[in-house]
């Protein structure tokens, strides 16, 4: 009997101790941040969507090799003798046309591997995270700045080129064989 | 209803040339569709402030985006939506009864609209046993839940309108027990009648005049009417964690939407029903406040307990099914008892 009464004298106490704590919350100001409206700023080192800055891009491959999941694809032509591809900012010259840099933000897994190795620091993470697409190709980046006809004519240069080296070489390999090999 | 059937005829003249049984069914369809429009507005005020409440109360906000001010227009939206749905009748479901359902139980919440006074003159119908009018009616609800959880065919609608079936009934002894003492203190059971026995100022009213004794019965009777309600605590029958929506598991649509319109219609009903028996229904609460008209008292009145009602919702866990039942059987139905006993003895000595 004493511990009916006793329950029910509980029961009522901490509904009005629950409904107190309820109704403090009423007038707490919300926690809510109304996305689309209000952005909160994100920190400094964020790792969200990548960016390539190609002139700085050397073709040097080592982002590439470091990603994880092969998101990175690039494709280089070599320079001619003659033409000057110009200097990264820091003060690197550029051997190598970047006819294709790609990165595949479907794929990326944001490690930000890539970012450490880059000898011109052009690949870095950027705070921009709305890429949400309705197609999954269009998470496809394209950094290179070459149209297609300039790529195929950079390709067929290097297949001329590597054409007369390797009948160059042929020609030397004839002259050559009655020397003993001294190099290479 | 011969003081509203006045009131028509004077703003009508040409009703009272009509034959009486034509201009009385008129007059009729006219209450029912304003009472069915005001469920309607009701509800969408009432789920628009149920989703404010509860956001504010867990520190969110709720809905903030549509018709822009802290999104007004976000029951209206869903209100479009449901009545775009698509209307399921499952396969293997008793057909009439599924479809009939929604229909019975908003129509027993329906009939208490009927004698609500609203004001001095304004009473659908002055019944002189309006109060046993309404503890009979909303008992007629439980039959429409049952219904529609048996015809559904499922086995959570079947459990949510057993447990719903057991809820209502135990739950309506305490609700009348409670009321009874009331009917005890004022000696009527006319609606119109309660309220005037009530006039004077604040501490005229039931709960504040006989303070113990109708203050317990307030408590006794707002508590099972929660679970009239079907409202949390005691929202078994729908309880989303285990039954899926229990009773209304395989509705959608309209249909479903009456189900809602009824439960929110049904919240009204509870707290008018404690409005007028215990505060007074539309008396100001001070002489002075008279120029105040009566309806705006007595629906600020009632919207405070619905308002109650809610913030019970989002404070309390739901109970589970013995709790339940202990609760109305071994606490509420007792102590209700003994209060009517009590004040049936005070009343004769």
């Amino acid at each position: 009997m004493k511990d009916y009464f006793r329950n029910i004298y509980q029961a009522i106490v901490t509904i009005l101790i629950g409904m107190g704590v309820t109704f403090r919350h009423l007038f707490v100001h919300a926690v809510t941040i109304q996305y689309p409206h209000v952005k909160r700023e994100l920190p400094a080192r964020s790792r969200q969507k990548l960016f390539v800055n190609i002139d700085d891009c050397i073709g040097c491959f080592q982002c590439a090799r470091a990603c994880p999941v092969d998101c990175i694809m690039i494709e280089t032509v070599k320079a001619g003798k003659d033409e000057d591809l110009g200097e990264t900012s820091n003060g690197q010259k550029k051997r190598l046309h970047v006819v294709k840099f790609d990165i595949d933000m479907a794929k990326c897994c944001y490690c930000a591997d890539c970012v450490f190795p880059c000898p011109t620091e052009c690949i870095y993470m950027t705070p921009d995270y709305e890429f949400a697409t309705y197609d999954r190709n269009s998470l496809l980046l394209h950094f290179a700045k070459y149209s297609p006809e300039q790529v195929k004519a950079l390709h067929e240069r290097q297949e001329k080129e590597a054409l007369a080296k390797a009948q160059a070489a042929k020609i030397k390999a004839a002259a050559g064989t009655k020397k003993p090999e001294s190099e290479t | 209803m011969e003081p509203i059937i006045k009131v028509f005829f004077n703003f009508i003249p040409a009703l009272a040339d009509l034959p009486n049984w034509l201009a009385v069914t008129l007059i009729g369809v006219v209450l029912a569709v304003g009472t069915f429009l005001y469920i309607a507005v009701f509800t969408l005020f009432g789920v628009w402030l149920e989703r404010k409440i509860s956001a504010h109360m867990q520190d969110r906000l709720g809905p903030m985006e549509v018709g822009g001010w802290h999104g007004w227009a976000q029951t209206i939206a869903d209100t479009i939506k449901l009545l775009i749905k698509e209307d399921i009748v499952p396969e293997k479901s008793d057909r009439f009864l599924y479809k009939f359902a929604p229909y019975v139980v908003f129509t027993a919440v329906m009939a208490a609209f009927a004698v609500i006074p609203w004001s001095k003159k304004f009473i659908p119908a002055n019944l002189n046993v309006g109060l046993l009018y309404i503890i009979s009616i909303s008992s007629l609800g439980v039959i429409g839940i049952l219904m529609g959880g048996w015809a559904s065919n499922n086995k959570w609608s079947l459990y949510g309108a057993m447990r719903s079936a057991a809820q209502m009934v135990s739950y309506e002894i305490p609700v009348s027990l409670s009321l009874i003492s009331v009917i005890l203190i004022t000696g009527t059971l006319d609606m119109q009648e309660i309220v005037y026995r009530q006039s004077g100022t604040l501490f005229s009213w039931n709960i504040f005049h006989y303070f113990p004794f109708a203050f317990l019965a307030f408590i006794i009777y707002f508590i099972a009417s929660l679970a009239e309600a079907n409202r949390t605590p005691f929202d078994l029958p729908e309880a989303e964690s285990e039954l899926v929506a229990g009773f209304h598991t395989e509705y959608s649509g309209m249909r479903w939407a009456f189900f809602m319109l009824s439960e929110y219609a049904n919240m009204f009903v509870v707290s008018a029903i404690s409005a007028v028996v215990f505060f007074g229904g539309w008396q100001a609460p001070f002489g002075f406040l008279n120029f105040i008209p009566g309806p705006i008292w007595f629906l600020g009145k009632a919207l405070i307990l619905v308002f109650v009602q809610m913030w019970i919702r989002w404070t309390l866990p739901r109970l589970r099914v013995d709790q339940l039942m202990y609760t109305a059987w071994k606490v509420l139905t007792p102590f209700s008892f003994a209060l009517v006993l009590f004040i049936a003895f005070w009343k004769v000595l």
